[in-house]
């Protein structure tokens, strides 16, 4: 029997007899209407209202931890605590050259040991306390406070008898070099002359709290303390917070007690922390936002052919490298390294597989970094390459080992991987193997040096190439190579000693020679900054850092 | 009912206390800690850490204090977010996890029944081969396939909705269509063949016998019967949108649980991914018991049995 039914009907006893199956059925008809209405309004997006307004929608790229700026580590932390707070110095938004912050001027001693900080006397807090001497000196001791386990205490590392303290071999926070004099007065002494340190006063580490702030939501020098939420978060920077939403976004909103209040033209910025670039950029097409974090290497190209308005490629403080275990039978054998380092094609690598404008890195220390540009002791060439090999005793990879070149999956690294694995194939004969490892226990194996050839990555703190070349000492954490050598320790140690900027140059190029020659490293590209951006963004200056003092930025069509 | 009810609540309680003994030693014994970033820490720094979350005590004490802390309630400070606690985190997480759930169940059961059942009595005609086709491809297209599609279409062509965030009420509609659609599919195809199998039972014969209108009939008799394999199959279908959330959460920028969960698991924030892990798997069993007992009160043969 053919089953029938009159729909009228049906929807009669439906509606009489099966009250439950209403909702469904209701929700059944309600939904395309939804969708008509939604359809009939054309709502204005964040970008359209925000250029009228003054509101900044950026995304950040990935979640925010923490907003406490002793417990920053990344760059998206960074990004959203220079709205909320101002360190003693700040960056000029074009060439980031230290200008003036909390501290309207300093004085240096001619031996380059002490700064004198006078402070203005109208730098406020967002509940309207001054901003005093005494606030910078107890937030660089909780920075260095041992229990906080603040990674980037370090920093502040250049302060007299600050490592001593923070490594808890100091109990006496009295000889430490910082000194409130009077309440706007600061007198920093340091451990030795160093020229980058006005450089490194615009870092997280740096950034004052307010303790009584603090205080009240918890122990000072303790992690765990949730003084960072709205409503209890005071700061001192051009704008206050106002939302939190975790995973959605963050709300600061110009803070009427900045002292330079006058010169803030953003009304709000709206952060959002959109980890994946391929919803990041589908938000910013569709008007979310102003600015992205970054772009998919793959869209490029779209948009150098489409909106190239909108594509912004910038240059970037970090070099991408490849990192060699030099206490690796085979590895261990310098000429092995140079013909592997001399090998590579980084031209190649950076015009067809990252087309994001990077440059080819024949060195370490990006070039032009604070006036300093290193030695092309690397450059392509497969002829050298393939005669050290010969002298090395594996002429055209007879004899060689296979090697292992470990990487965490992205599709990025896995290219220019790709590249590499087989420029040495073709040009040394060698076998090279890839090993993928998620991310963590690559960190791992690269702790306990268990690798032959790893994927690296450095991004300078400040700009100076100390920031750089001070990783492959002997001592240095962030060495993990087994390289140790001590004429290049020794050049290390003199520059971040030496004030004359030609001798330390010399110094620096030195430095960089020595592990040039000896390749415990394979640098492969410096990195740029691509990113996408609206056309009524102003004064967003290309960088080395991707600092963007909020000051000076505004939204105009 | 009581006795069954309160045997399987122990079965409960003994499989989360596997699942987070399991998960804990697991998760420890995974290489790489919250700790390891690109640039190194200081020994120091990283033994005031490790102090500071107990990690410097070895694997039974940690795995004990654990244990103590969790009869209070308490799961602990996040790694990751350091100004967060995990029940913190969770709170925050878990309605936006069930708003999402609840709505694309909606979604699922409103497009799946009527269109299973449109086919069922309807078999053989155009209306079901478009119900099953729709079964089809609902089935074989992954949401990450279908979430960018949607978003282009209707996001980014119409602009009619944002292609991205969890603000307003239409930014719910998006993320519960895919998700929804996905679990609507296979409900369909199931209320077909449990209809189909229904309507040529004896009393679905009777009931017409007896002179019932056709729509009394489908409604009131062979419905009950028909959904049967639909209820059975929402247990893992409820913990399917709840824990397999991720892909729509990562598309539509979504603050739930399904990303804080794989998220916890790269960082390593230990006591984060056990906290999801403990609330994922209390929230499936709690279903899979309620399931249990809906199907008992609509099949009296489930409930003779029991």
């Amino acid at each position: 029997m053919r089953p029938f039914v009159s729909l009228p009907q049906s929807r009669g006893v439906l509606e009489r007899r099966n009250p439950e199956f209403a909702g469904v059925r209701l929700l059944c008809l309600l939904l395309p209407i939804l969708v008509a209405i939604t359809g009939c309004w054309q709502r204005e997006n964040n970008v359209a209202l925000g250029d009228r307004e003054q509101i900044l929608h950026r995304g950040i790229g990935p979640e925010i931890p923490d907003l406490d700026p002793h417990l920053a580590t990344s760059s998206s932390e960074y990004n959203v605590l220079i709205a909320l707070l101002e360190g003693l110095v700040t960056e000029d938004p074009v060439d980031l050259h230290p200008v003036p912050g909390v501290a309207e001027s300093w004085d240096a001693s001619s031996d380059g040991l002490t700064y004198t900080f006078h402070l203005r006397g109208n730098a406020r807090w967002s509940n309207g306390d001054p901003v005093t001497a005494q606030d910078f000196a107890a937030s660089f001791r909780r920075m260095l406070t041992p229990s906080l386990a603040a990674d980037y205490a370090w920093m502040l590392y250049v302060l007299q008898n600050a490592e001593a303290f923070n490594r808890g071999k100091l109990a006496d926070f009295g000889k430490v070099g910082i000194e409130a004099v009077n309440t706007r007065t600061l007198k920093l002494t340091l451990e030795h002359p160093t020229p980058q340190f006005l450089s490194m006063l615009t870092h997280t580490a740096f950034m004052p709290v307010h303790l009584p702030t603090v205080e009240k939501y918890g122990p000072t020098d303790r992690r765990g303390n949730a003084w960072t939420r709205p409503g209890r978060f005071v700061g001192n920077g051009p704008f206050v917070l106002k939302t939190w939403q975790i995973g959605q976004r963050i709300v600061v909103s110009k803070s009427p007690t900045y002292w330079d209040a006058g010169a803030v033209r953003l009304k709000e910025i709206d952060f959002y922390p959109i980890e994946s670039r391929d919803v990041e950029e589908r938000a910013f097409r569709a008007g979310q936002l102003h600015l992205t974090e970054s772009l998919a290497p793959s869209k490029i190209d779209a948009y150098r052919r489409n909106d190239p308005q909108m594509l912004r490629i910038d240059p970037y403080l970090g070099t991408e490298f490849y990192r060699i275990n030099v206490n690796r039978p085979f590895l261990n054998d310098r000429r092995v390294r140079r013909a592997l380092a001399l090998s590579v094609d980084r031209q190649k690598i950076v015009e067809n597989v990252l087309r994001g404008g990077q440059l080819p890195a024949n060195e370490f220390t990006p070039p032009q970094t604070a006036g300093y540009t290193a030695p092309a002791l690397l450059s392509y060439d497969p002829n050298a390459a393939r005669a050290l090999l010969v002298a090395a005793g594996y002429p055209n990879g007879r004899g060689a080992p296979p090697i292992e070149l470990l990487l965490n999956p992205s599709e990025s690294h896995r290219a220019v991987a790709e590249a590499v694995q087989e420029m040495w194939r073709r040009e040394l004969g060698l076998e090279v193997r890839l090993l993928n490892q998620e991310y963590k226990v690559m960190v791992a194996s690269r702790r306990t040096g268990d690798f032959q050839i790893m994927r690296s990555v450095w991004i300078g703190d400040y700009v100076d190439p100390l920031s750089f070349l001070a990783i492959f000492g002997t001592n240095n954490g962030n060495n993990y190579t087994g390289w140790s050598n001590r004429s290049y320790d020794q050049a290390v140690f003199e520059s971040e000693r030496v004030t004359d900027p030609a001798s330390r140059n010399d110094l620096f190029k030195k430095a960089e020679s020595l592990l040039l020659e000896e390749v415990p490293i394979i640098p492969i590209y410096h990195y740029t900054h691509v990113f996408l951006i609206r056309p009524s963004v102003k004064n967003w200056h290309p960088n080395l850092l991707d600092h963007h003092p909020y000051k000076a930025v505004y939204l105009e069509k | 009912m009581l006795r069954f009810f309160a045997s399987r609540l122990l079965q409960s309680l003994l499989a989360l206390f596997v699942i987070i003994t399991a998960t804990f030693f697991m998760m420890k014994k995974v290489p790489g800690g919250p700790f390891d970033s690109e640039k190194a820490t200081s020994p120091e720094i990283k033994a005031s850490l490790e102090a500071y979350y107990g990690l410097n005590k070895p694997l039974y004490e940690q795995y004990g204090d654990y244990l103590k802390n969790l009869v209070r309630g308490e799961l602990g400070p996040s790694f990751k977010y350091p100004n967060r606690t995990v029940n913190e985190i969770l709170a925050d997480k878990l309605p936006v996890s069930l708003e999402l759930g609840l709505l694309s169940l909606a979604v699922a059961l409103g497009a799946g029944i009527p269109l299973g059942i449109v086919g069922a009595i309807r078999r053989n005609t155009w209306a079901d081969y478009v119900a099953s086709a729709f079964g089809m491809i609902g089935i074989s297209v992954p949401t990450f396939v279908v979430g960018p599609l949607f978003v282009l279409v209707f996001a980014l062509t119409f602009q009619w909705f944002s292609p991205s965030g969890w603000y307003t009420a239409s930014d719910r509609v998006l993320p519960c269509l895919v998700l929804g659609i996905a679990y609507a599919a296979p409900i369909a195809r199931l209320t077909r063949g449990g209809m189909l199998e229904v309507l040529h039972q004896d009393f679905v014969r009777t009931a017409r016998a007896k002179g019932a209108s056709e729509a009394r009939v489908i409604f009131k008799h062979a419905l009950r019967g028909g959904l049967l394999p639909v209820v059975s199959y929402l247990g893992p279908a409820i913990a399917g949108i709840l824990t397999g959330s991720f892909v729509i959460e990562t598309i539509f920028q979504i603050p739930g649980l399904g990303r804080a969960f794989v998220d916890s698991a790269f960082n390593r924030d230990y006591t984060l991914l056990l906290g999801t892990v403990i609330l994922y798997a209390a929230l499936i069993m709690g279903l899979n018991l309620l399931v249990d007992v809906v199907q008992a009160w609509m099949n009296p043969k489930v409930r003779l049995e029991s």
